[in-house]
């Protein structure tokens, strides 16, 4: 047996097969979570860790998608000698998209996962802070978790308000030191100064659930599903069309339609999916063969980011439900910067008059420049990912636009 | 000689103007009136014959919402 075998204690553990990984325990509880997955190994040496996770390809779970083991690295390599400038790590069970579940369904049936991935990342990064950032529900069951543990005593818990930025790395930040849950103004990166102006990391929940597994199973067990470029499990929330937030576990680059038709949805009375929830692009209808993958969702300017699809039945019509989206991301703006608090209800609202009917041809071009004025001009990217999505929206419902535009819907027959 | 980018804080711009006064035609004001500066978001790359009035929108600038800095990477994480 070679040594770096010996240091992590694998125990009788037989790492799961298939695609049941994160609930692969069964139950929330410390007894289940233990017999299922073996302690945490915590005394693994961090580089080591870093290198499996590299080697995983595991990205973050939140939306972003950036690299894991970089964000962690970025964190360790700016710590400063003493406790003041030691790094932070928040576990970011925020999820203020609303038609999100995964994470909340996570907390709830596999907290203790969660907690290993944080004891984890604080551990290779040397934080001697740690935070859990959620809403109230899922706090109870993380609190509980730690009462039947004494390792993740020192874990804060931080209750995150119900909005749709509120999960935003750097609102998390602000929430935790001034209990206001609003983006700020950032010249450097959190990883460089953040929490107090400590080096800082903020991951998502399942992303650290993951972090947990590949510490106890390693990069190659990581990748022995999914694709390539989208290896491992990755949790799912899927709406619409009669499906009321389903979540499930899925492999790494499912096809569109497999994971509609995994919840039960008809594929064949589709008009189009949401990928990546508010923020996300519409696929088409016809397109439902792509995969959950980077290199697959690209041309529709969507990435699998936190793994919400949302369906758009086809009794529906797609710019009254973009309109609908459009109005209430214009209304979830924090108010702080001026391009967002503008910008976004007026594009919301030319975009309502390409839906009402009946308008000037320009329309469209108006929203296509008000989607260019308002992008890259916040403290966060809110503005941003509305403008991917409304832009979205006119692509995707191209021919729709123009048959509204001559005062018909090919939807509602009006 | 090192490049310098206009950051905005826009958490604390109010959008009177100032800076585009002094810096246009490089920042011009949009719709709302606040600073805008064709394909770029919040850091925007200054030219060095601009760099002495961009010093002086970041003194003047009412609500502070102006830095001048190095160009590095993005500024996010
Ligand atoms: S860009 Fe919009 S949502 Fe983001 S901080 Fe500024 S006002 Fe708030
Ligand atoms: S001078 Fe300052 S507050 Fe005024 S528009 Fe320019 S950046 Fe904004």
């Amino acid at each position: 047996m070679s040594t770096v075998e010996m240091t992590i204690p694998r125990a009788a553990v037989v790492p799961p097969a298939g695609v049941n990984r994160l609930f692969a325990a069964g139950a929330a509880d410390l007894a289940s979570h233990l017999a299922r997955f073996g302690p945490a190994p915590l005394g693994i040496a961090p580089g080591q860790l870093l290198g499996e996770l590299e080697a995983s390809g595991l990205d973050g779970r939140g939306g972003a998608g950036f690299a894991t083991w970089r964000k962690l690295v970025a964190a360790r390599t700016s710590a400063g000698p003493t406790a003041y400038s030691a790094p932070v790590v928040i576990a970011n069970g925020a999820e203020g998209e609303p038609m999100s579940a995964k994470d909340e369904i996570l907390l709830r049936h596999a907290p203790h996962l969660v907690l290993d991935g944080l004891l984890l990342a604080a551990a290779v990064t040397g934080a001697r802070e740690v935070h859990l950032y959620s809403g109230p529900v899922q706090l109870a069951s993380v609190r509980r978790a730690i009462a039947e543990r004494t390792d993740a005593r020192g874990v804060i818990l931080d209750e995150a308000p119900d909005y749709f930025v509120s999960g935003e790395a750097s609102a998390v930040v602000s929430a935790i030191e001034t209990g206001l849950a609003i983006p700020r103004d950032r010249r450097v990166r959190l990883a460089v100064s953040g929490l107090g102006g400590r080096p800082t990391v903020v991951s998502n929940v399942e992303t650290l659930a993951h972090v947990a597994l590949v510490a106890r199973f390693g990069a190659a067990w990581f990748r022995s599903v999914g694709t390539d470029d989208s290896p491992g499990t990755r949790l799912l929330t899927i709406s619409g069309d009669g499906v009321d937030r389903k979540v499930i576990e899925a492999t790494g680059g499912l096809p569109l339609a497999e994971a509609l038709g995994a919840v039960g949805l008809d594929t064949s009375r589709l008009r189009a999916v949401l990928v990546g929830g508010y923020h996300g692009a519409w696929v088409p209808a016809s397109d439902l063969w792509v995969r959950l993958s980077s290199r697959d969702l690209e041309p529709y300017g969507a990435r699998p980011g936190a793994g919400i699809l949302v369906a758009l039945g086809d009794q529906h019509c797609g710019l009254a439900a973009s309109v609908g989206i459009a109005r209430y991301l214009a209304g979830q703006s924090a108010r702080q910067c001026g391009p967002c608090v503008n910008g976004l209800p007026a594009m919301a609202e030319v975009l309502a008059r390409v839906a009402a009917g009946g308008g000037s041809a320009r329309l469209p071009d108006e929203v296509r420049r008000l989607a260019g004025v308002v992008t890259g001009r916040g403290a966060c990217r809110h503005p941003d990912g509305t403008a991917r999505f409304v832009l979205s929206t006119l692509e995707v419902f191209e021919a729709d636009v123009r048959a509204h535009l001559a005062g018909y819907c090919e939807v509602t027959r009006s | 000689m090192t490049r310098q980018s206009l950051h905005i804080d826009w958490t604390a711009c109010d959008g009177r103007g100032l800076c585009t006064e002094l810096l246009g035609p490089l920042l011009v004001r949009d719709e709302w009136g606040y600073p805008r500066a064709a394909g770029y978001g919040s850091d925007v790359p200054i030219p060095s014959s601009f760099v002495a009035e961009a010093r002086d929108a970041v003194a003047l600038c009412p609500r502070l919402a102006l830095t001048l800095q190095e160009v590095r990477a993005p500024a996010r994480s």
